[in-house]
């Protein structure tokens, strides 16, 4: 029973950082209608700023602040250079082009770091655990990252659908042209979405340094996961991405943890074995299968799509 | 969300003696006669480099039918090849080492899973097909990670290449050159006798208006899922092949990266003409393998190619040559 409380609440941390990624992704294509690939190596590039600002200002609160900082710019300045070429272009050429910049990334990142990974470790009083409820402990760590998310979230929410700012992103998402003609900078706004978008992944990649090693191509894997996740949400919706993600963050952390001895009941031992990561890895992918099925826009559709 | 890419509908029945229908002849003639040249100069790495181009353009083109002609962004197009590779690769471990079982079973495989991965994700459109390609490609990725009995993520040798009952020895490397020229000229002989059918036409018409086609009466579903699945049965032979080539499988060989690739090569090559994923197939591997001799961070310089090709060159290198510029 702890143990299931214990991954129940690993199963919410990665659905938090899914989250973070999808937001990203799902606000990027909800207001720009672009597929974008390389938001993976925007994650990763947070991670590694984050593990460089760590060693040079040798705080770690410095070095997330910066390391966000750090990574909107970048997203900014890609969107500048690169992306806006792309809006006007179909799907398929977005796959392209950014799959392009995702190899440029990945090389990037092995010509500056080289090609031995990073670490970022925490500051001592992260490293404990706290008792949640009685007889569990839980790394304070994990519990901080849940948190942040869930705040970011609020934010993302306040942002978007109460502030001024938050009116043009729906209305530029809404119709461009018409935005533009009331005489809105929409080439700027889109320059911030986007922005937002890479410093929320940036975020997602900070967040996860610690746990993981920085390494090139840490975002590749993670990237189709928060694919899923605004699959099931439905595209361009961020309501759904939060969902989704603590769907799929939960289905997967408990799947792998539960399903293979679940399996052991039923089957002969070396029958569970070979079946059990099998199938546990493919739970969410059966989740999605299922969404498909009963509603093919996603769970939250967003109109007019 | 409408289908996103221009219907040249006139492009396969187009009379053939242009630079592009040039281009394609010289590229056939030269891959013909390039295991006399590998034999004259000794050149054995060319060889077996253009032997995986061969294979990797079966792909492409199994690709270029569904997503250049049925406007199909199939975005785990690897996922074929892995599983006619590990159908090979499983059957050599389980003692089944005859080609008359292991590659009818990497297309059977290949055309099953094709077929439930069609039945799902055809019933969506434009972005979430993609993306809905590339989550199932990621799951049959991490199934054969999960495979610890066939080496799970460190893969699996395969010590003996298929066999042929004495009448082909694959590990002859010229001989195997051959069966996957010619099994790449087999497969363009299908794509080509398939779009300029009947068959063929109500999948491209379904590209350019598929809501239109079901007015006028096609079950447009049922089309294109028989011709996901005919795509899909093809990778899985060039997989069988890759197998066999390399005599080594591992779960890398999925990984969604190397969709990509095959996107890009097909792209490359040029959207919808017959001959395109060849040619991008020898580009694309032929500049990945000249840039990583010219310089330690070969992507470095490839990936910005690739993104100007998606914004300035559209069509492909055909399109260049034609001059002509879609979407």
């Amino acid at each position: 029973m702890l143990y299931f409380v214990e991954q129940c609440l690993n199963g919410v941390q990665l659905g938090m950082l899914l989250f973070l990624l999808a937001a990203g992704l799902t606000l990027v294509f909800g207001i720009m209608d672009l597929v974008n690939l390389a938001h993976g190596s925007l994650y990763m590039l947070g991670a590694y700023f984050a593990a460089t600002f760590a060693v040079l200002t040798g705080s770690f609160v410095i070095a997330i602040i910066m390391a966000v900082a750090a990574s909107l710019v970048a997203g900014m300045v890609l969107e500048t250079v690169a992306i806006r070429r792309l809006y006007s272009r179909n799907h398929l050429d977005h796959v392209l082009g950014t799959f392009g910049l995702l190899l440029f990334f990945n090389e990037l990142v092995r010509l500056i770091w080289g090609p031995a990974g990073m670490t970022l470790s925490l500051p001592p009083e992260m490293l404990t655990a706290v008792q949640i409820i009685p007889g569990v402990y839980y790394p304070i760590y994990r519990l901080v990252i849940i948190l942040a998310a869930l705040a970011i979230a609020a934010l993302l929410y306040v942002l978007v659908m109460r502030t001024r700012l938050g009116m043009l992103i729906r209305a530029g998402a809404a119709n461009r042209q018409m935005v533009a003609a009331l005489g809105v900078n929409i080439e700027l706004l889109y320059t911030f979405v986007f922005g937002l978008g890479a410093a929320l992944a940036g975020f997602a990649g900070v967040m996860q340094a610690p746990i993981l090693t920085v390494q090139i191509g840490m975002g590749e894997n993670i990237l189709i996961l928060a694919f899923v996740v605004i699959i099931i949400g439905g595209i361009g919706s961020i309501r759904g991405a939060f969902v989704a993600a603590v769907m799929v963050g939960l289905i997967d952390t408990v799947g792998r943890s539960f399903l293979p001895d679940m399996l052991h009941r039923v089957l002969s031992t070396n029958a569970a074995a070979t079946l059990g990561p099998a199938l546990s890895s493919m739970s969410i992918y059966m989740l999605m299968a299922a969404v498909l099925v009963f509603r093919p826009e996603g769970l939250f559709p967003v109109a007019g799509r | 969300m409408t289908a996103s890419f221009d219907p040249s509908l006139d492009a396969a029945t187009r009379s053939q003696l242009t630079p592009r229908g040039a281009l394609a002849a010289t590229v056939l003639a030269a891959l013909a006669v390039l295991p006399v040249y590998a034999a004259l100069t000794g050149d054995g790495f060319a060889l077996t480099l253009f032997t995986r181009v061969l294979i990797l353009a079966i792909g492409a083109v199994s690709l270029n039918l569904i997503m250049g002609y049925g406007g199909m962004v199939s975005f785990g197009h690897a996922a074929y090849l892995g599983i006619g590779g590990y159908a090979v690769g499983i059957l050599a471990k389980e003692g089944v080492d005859s080609g008359f079982v292991q590659w009818p079973a990497a297309i059977a495989a290949s055309a099953l899973y094709a077929l439930v991965v069609g039945v799902l994700s055809l019933r969506t459109r434009g972005v979430y097909f993609i993306m809905i390609t590339l989550a199932f490609a990621q799951m049959i990725y991490y199934v054969a990670i999960g495979l610890d009995r066939y080496g799970g993520d460190d893969g699996l040798t395969i010590y003996r290449r298929s066999q042929f009952a004495g009448l082909l020895d694959l590990n002859n490397k010229t001989l195997f050159y051959y069966v996957c020229f010619a099994l790449l000229l087999a497969s363009l002989y299908i794509v080509s006798r398939i779009v300029n059918s009947r068959f063929g036409l109500v999948i491209r018409g379904a590209r350019s208006n598929e809501r239109r086609m079901r007015a006028i009466g096609f079950p447009t579903f049922r089309y294109k899922l028989v011709c996901f699945v005919i795509a899909g049965a093809m990778c899985g032979l060039a997989g069988a092949l890759l197998a066999n080539h390399t005599n080594f499988i591992s779960p890398a060989l999925m990984h969604w990266t190397r969709s990509g690739d095959l996107i890009v090569m097909v792209v490359l090559g040029g959207l919808g003409s017959l001959f395109g994923p060849l040619i991008g197939a020898v580009v694309f591997l032929l500049l990945e393998e000249g840039l990583s001799r010219l310089t330690e961070y070969p992507d470095l310089i490839l990936g910005p190619v690739l993104l100007l090709v998606a914004i300035y060159a559209h069509g492909g290198i055909e399109g260049l040559l034609e001059g002509r510029r879609r979407g």
